[in-house]
């Protein structure tokens, strides 16, 4: 079963440093190494993107950065793992590499993603 | 932390780190079983004390360290008795070092190497093939007996037995714990890359019960296989291994209908493809193709299916490409089955009649004599050619013949509909 997890945080401009860097590289090549890792990556500043909205059947589209949010997504990954509880015990030890090289404070959303066919997406 | 919450984490724990722990264990005590053990015998320590402790920043080290201290304990006490391991004194004897810097040095380093080894000898030539699979996936796969059962539809103490039967050969028949080398690597690497076609297979099309498919098997074959191509980059056959059970994988969910029917693949929305999957599928086959491996085995059946990933439609299909690649697949690996497939797409290719023809020189091969699908595939060509009597006919043949509830019932169905 697959998961994605979405790391949010803060936006305040501050970028991981090249050690956070290396530390979360180490702990995606180890999942690999596991062979539960589909794919992960960060995500650049919201000034960069954009919002699409759809509200009363009208869409619209507004330009970063998104000022108003309290919280934005930073990153995320994709487990192939056996149960939720190896998704979690993977995003504890993401949490753990933060520890001492991050200091804003995060919370990591984990999320089963359909994919089993007898859900019958 | 509640007894259920630690539990829980030691699962997970379990999943991740068990391969590891076991292989680390495994070549210094030279025996599968006896690590299998010592690993063990270490969750059982974190079940007693995480409750009370919570669990340790670094679970996989805990364990480790856990493990390697009754390694030591139980290398000690046999010392003292004098039952000293005939082939543990050899070990020791040969490095002339004391047991336990060598053992920390030893689970330290190489972990990559003793994973190697550890499927290696899972997939041990010395174990039937059944056994094989149940190690692999009891090993590598940090599966429980219960589950292994489960997947394989047999009671628990028949899997119970076979695993313990299967770590008495390896330790019976001193099978090393090494990577192989030279010319053994390559007969002794088809083995592993077997096991985990079939452990994959037998979650792709159950061959018997009522379910069409266990995708829960299929995971475990590709988690394994993406594990090898982790550890041995540089085979080209691993990665088509993976690109052709990444690229089947993608179609698990379009492969059953609402009610658990299957639905084949020329009929498959394939909307719902899986796209990700699809994507690791051609960047493994490429993988396999640039290493030289283009001919190979797995390689060219990844190809195969990758024909059909890249049709945005059934109609798009390249059937004359998937020929060709039959040709190829039939030239190195002849075999009435690879023949039966090639059939199918010279059907596609050049018109049911082409693909008839090398049907009817099948029927007389006794490999195929049992095999649903000689029939269902000989009916489907008789229905395209309008002989619905005897397309009705090989249709009720190859219901007879299936063991799995959902695919008879597939074949009754597409008789009545003639």
């Amino acid at each position: 079963m697959r998961f994605m997890t979405i790391v949010k945080t803060r936006e305040t401009g501050a970028r991981p440093s090249p050690a956070l860097i290396e530390a979360i590289g180490k702990l995606g090549a180890d999942a690999a190494k596991q062979g539960v890792m589909v794919g992960m990556g960060g995500l650049l500043p919201t000034a960069l993107g954009a919002r699409a909205r759809l509200a009363k059947g009208k869409i619209t589209v507004t330009d970063g950065p998104f000022t108003e949010a309290k919280e934005i997504i930073g990153g995320y990954a994709i487990y192939d793992v056996a149960s939720k509880k190896e998704a979690i015990e993977w995003t504890q030890r993401f949490l753990e590499a933060h520890i001492g090289l991050w200091d804003q404070d995060l919370e990591v959303e984990v999320r089963q993603m359909m994919d089993d066919p007898s859900e019958g997406c | 932390m509640t007894r259920q919450k630690a539990a829980d984490a030691i699962d997970a724990v379990w999943r991740i780190e068990s391969a590891r722990l076991i292989a680390g264990l495994a070549r210094i005590v030279g025996d599968v079983g006896q690590a299998e053990d010592l690993a063990q015998d270490a969750m059982v320590a974190a079940l007693e004390q995480w409750p009370e402790s919570g669990v340790p920043d670094n679970p996989g080290a805990w364990l480790m360290a856990t493990a390697k201290h009754r390694a030591i304990d139980q290398l000690r006490r046999q010392k003292m008795q004098g039952q000293k391991h005939e082939h543990l004194g050899r070990e020791l004897g040969e490095r002339q070092v004391s047991p336990e810097p060598a053992l920390a040095a030893a689970i330290d380093d190489h972990v990559g190497d003793d994973l190697l080894s550890l499927i290696f000898t899972a997939c041990h030539p010395v174990l039937t093939t059944e056994a094989r699979l149940a190690l692999t996936l009891r090993l590598l796969g940090g599966l429980t007996t219960d589950e292994i059962a489960r997947a394989f539809l047999v009671p628990k103490a028949t899997m119970q037995q076979r695993i313990v039967r299967a770590k008495r050969t390896l330790a019976a028949a001193r099978v090393p714990f090494e990577v192989p080398r030279g010319a053994e690597l390559g007969q002794r690497l088809e083995s592993v890359l077997e096991v985990i076609y079939l452990i994959f297979n037998e979650g792709y099309s159950a061959t018997a019960g009522d379910a069409w498919v266990r995708p829960a098997l299929c995971e475990d074959a590709l988690r394994l296989g993406r594990i090898l191509a982790e550890l041995a980059p540089a085979e080209p056959e691993v990665h088509g291994l993976v690109a052709l059970m990444e690229i089947q994988a993608s179609r698990l969910r379009a492969r059953v209908g609402p009610k658990g029917e299957p639905i084949l693949l020329l009929d498959q929305d394939r909307g719902r493809w899986d796209h990700l999957l699809i994507g690791r599928g051609l960047t493994a086959l490429g993988r396999a193709e640039a290493l030289g491996g283009a001919s190979g085995p797995y390689t060219l059946q990844a190809a195969i299916v990758a024909c059909h990933a890249r049709a945005r439609t059934a109609d798009e299909t390249d059937w004359t490409r998937i020929v060709a690649l039959y040709d190829a697949l039939a030239q190195l690996i002849p075999s009435p089955v690879v023949e039966l497939n090639r059939a199918v797409a010279l059907g596609m290719a050049f018109g049911p009649a082409a693909g008839l023809e090398v049907v009817d020189s099948l029927t007389a091969d006794p490999a195929l004599a049992g095999y649903h699908l000689l029939p269902s595939v000989r009916g489907d060509l008789l229905a395209k050619l309008g002989r619905r009597e005897e397309a009705r006919a090989e249709f009720a043949r190859a219901a007879n013949l299936t063991q799995n509830v959902r695919e008879r019932e597939l074949l009754h169905k597409k008789g009545e509909a003639l």
